[in-house]
């Protein structure tokens, strides 16, 4: 009886043994890849649609990546409200830089933007505006003849139209393989936001990340009001270019929004959920109505 | 002159060379009276940027460049005509100025670019440089520029938003240096001589893309003798453009600026 229960006793063990070693064969269903997008300041993943829902920054860390012109608009002018102007313009190649135009046609296919800004009218919390949007992921939304010109234009057309007209900068400096017609630029545009001055419109610069270079030195730190998105990277010269030149490491948070705050260079830090109310309390506070 | 072999990293090398006139000898042979005017009325004096008042002929003009030095010990004091954000907003406080008593601007140019230091950054150079060219967009008096040596970058451009804007012969005027070109577009700063070929940088190039509106010789036997018929025919036509600009409207002068720098770029409308 004895040996009997113990007969019995290995028999389930074994059968328990048989059970664990066994190797299940299960269809392994793959998580797809854009499920999760992985923060591009801490690392940590977070569910795509939620990063979108956040206007890409990050529950975990607050970090602000990249938004493109176009997600840019839809967070911020009121549905619906949006006409592009000279959105058919593009650049050229006027120094027959080796690479270049191929470098352009490229980049039309991925980003879908014919250069690194759209620009166009609309509302915001139902005011009108002109506004225009440079995008980062565009040759580093540098500065070309098309870029300069389409912000011209547009300063220009709110002038006459007497329109506030509101920027976001995102930008590395001039586009390089435009050379001397890049640097011009500065000049144009920074004619142009004088004369909206002139003609009494708001202006409103937002610096997001980064602002540097050429345009940090015309037509981005003009507005009347210069708004930055936490953590943005603003300045003329470049963090690497400095280091190389005074030969130290430069300070943490150096150039860096909350930086250029402290320094008297932009009037508010603002995130990014924030913005569009920020944008809408500032056109309410220089509405024509009421005066 | 020779000049139909000369490559434009040559162009370079003559215009960074150290025994070219400097803005002090420029205003000691073209005009008198100089009063330096010193000073940002904010926080120091940036000596990198020379300015003040003087007689081009018997009419005052406002005198603003940067200033290089020879010797080691006047570069340390210019800062190698790299000038910091204080320099530019002696340049704005001179420009109000000249629009204040009515006076032409006349600017000259010689700068690797603006100095790109710790210090700088946090008083803005980006801003002073930006309100710099605004200020300039909005003069109603004529302004005429002289790229004297090499015109580098944003650091040039805040004081060359002119009018009429003249090249020294063997000067050059360029979004960057060639070396800062090379090493941002190939990571490599050894390929200046292909970086200014490609970039377009000498005074013929600019007059060709409308930037420059006229080329100056230079002495056939370089700048080493006393240069006396240089600065005379200089002078002469430095006088004669004036009076061309003064007899100009203050709006058509604003305009012609506005429309001389609407017109520079190359795009697909």
């Amino acid at each position: 009886m004895d040996s009997n229960m113990f007969h019995k006793r290995r028999e389930k063990l074994d059968l328990f043994k048989a059970f664990r070693n066994k190797t299940v064969q299960v269809q392994e269903k793959p998580v797809p890849d854009d499920l999760y997008t992985k923060c591009p300041s801490c690392g940590s993943p977070i569910l795509s649609t939620r990063f979108r829902e956040m206007l890409r920054v990050c529950p975990h860390c607050g970090g602000h990546s990249v938004l493109g012109a176009r997600d840019r608009l839809a967070a911020t002018v009121d549905e619906g409200s949006f006409r592009e102007l000279f959105g058919q313009m593009a650049a050229n190649d006027p120094l027959h830089f080796p690479g270049y135009a191929e470098k352009l046609s490229g980049l039309e296919k991925k980003t879908g933007l014919r250069e690194a800004v759209v620009t166009g009218t609309g509302k915001v919390g139902g005011y009108r505006m002109a506004i225009a949007v440079m995008d980062s992921r565009f040759i580093m939304g540098s500065m070309s003849s098309a870029v300069g010109e389409k912000i011209t234009l547009l300063a220009e057309y709110a002038a006459k139209k007497r329109l506030p007209l509101i920027v976001f900068c995102a930008s590395g400096g001039a586009r390089m393989q435009e050379g001397i017609f890049s640097l011009m630029q500065m000049a144009k545009t920074t004619a142009a936001v004088e004369r909206l001055a002139e003609a009494g419109c708001l202006y409103v610069t937002v610096l997001t990340n980064p602002t540097t270079g050429g345009v940090t030195a015309s037509f981005a730190s003009l507005g009347d009001i210069i708004l930055a998105e936490p953590g943005a990277l603003i300045g003329f010269a470049g963090p690497r270019v400095i280091e190389q030149t005074i030969k130290q490491k430069l300070p943490e948070g150096f150039q860096r929004a909350e930086f250029l705050c402290d320094c008297g260079f932009v009037d508010a830090v603002v995130p990014r959920g924030q913005l569009r109310d920020t944008l809408a309390q500032i056109l309410k506070l220089h509405s024509r109505e009421g005066r | 002159m020779e000049e139909q072999n000369t490559t434009a990293y040559q162009r370079v090398q003559r215009a960074r060379d150290k025994n070219r006139p400097n803005i002090r000898d420029y205003i000691a042979h073209l005009c008198t009276d100089f009063f330096e005017q010193r000073g940002d009325r904010g926080s120091m004096d940036d000596a990198a940027i020379v300015g003040g008042i003087a007689l081009l002929g018997s009419r005052p003009v406002t005198v603003i460049g940067h200033q290089k030095g020879r010797t080691l010990e006047e570069n340390v004091r210019c800062n190698f005509g790299m000038p910091q954000p204080e320099g530019y907003r002696k340049a704005i406080r001179l420009m109000e100025q000249a629009e204040k008593f009515g006076r032409p601007v006349l600017t000259f140019v010689d700068t690797p670019g603006a100095y790109p230091g710790l210090e700088a950054e946090r008083h803005g150079q980006g801003e002073a440089i930006a309100r710099s060219i605004q200020k300039m967009c909005s003069l109603t008096v004529p302004v005429l520029t002289l790229v004297t040596g090499e015109g580098s970058s944003g650091g040039a451009l805040a004081i060359s938003v002119a009018n009429s804007l003249w090249m020294l012969e063997n000067s050059v005027y360029s979004v960057l240096s060639p070396e800062g070109f090379a090493a941002i577009l190939w990571k490599d700063g050894s390929r200046a001589a292909d970086a200014a070929d490609l970039m377009r940088l000498t005074a013929a190039d600019l007059l060709d893309c409308g930037v420059a509106d006229r080329i100056l010789p230079e002495p056939e036997e370089g700048f080493t003798g006393d240069c006396i018929g240089f600065y005379t025919t200089l002078r002469e036509q430095l006088i004669a453009e004036m009076d061309r600009l003064c007899a100009q409207s203050p709006a058509t002068l604003k305009n012609g600026r506005y429309k001389k720098f609407r017109a520079i770029g190359s795009f697909k409308a």
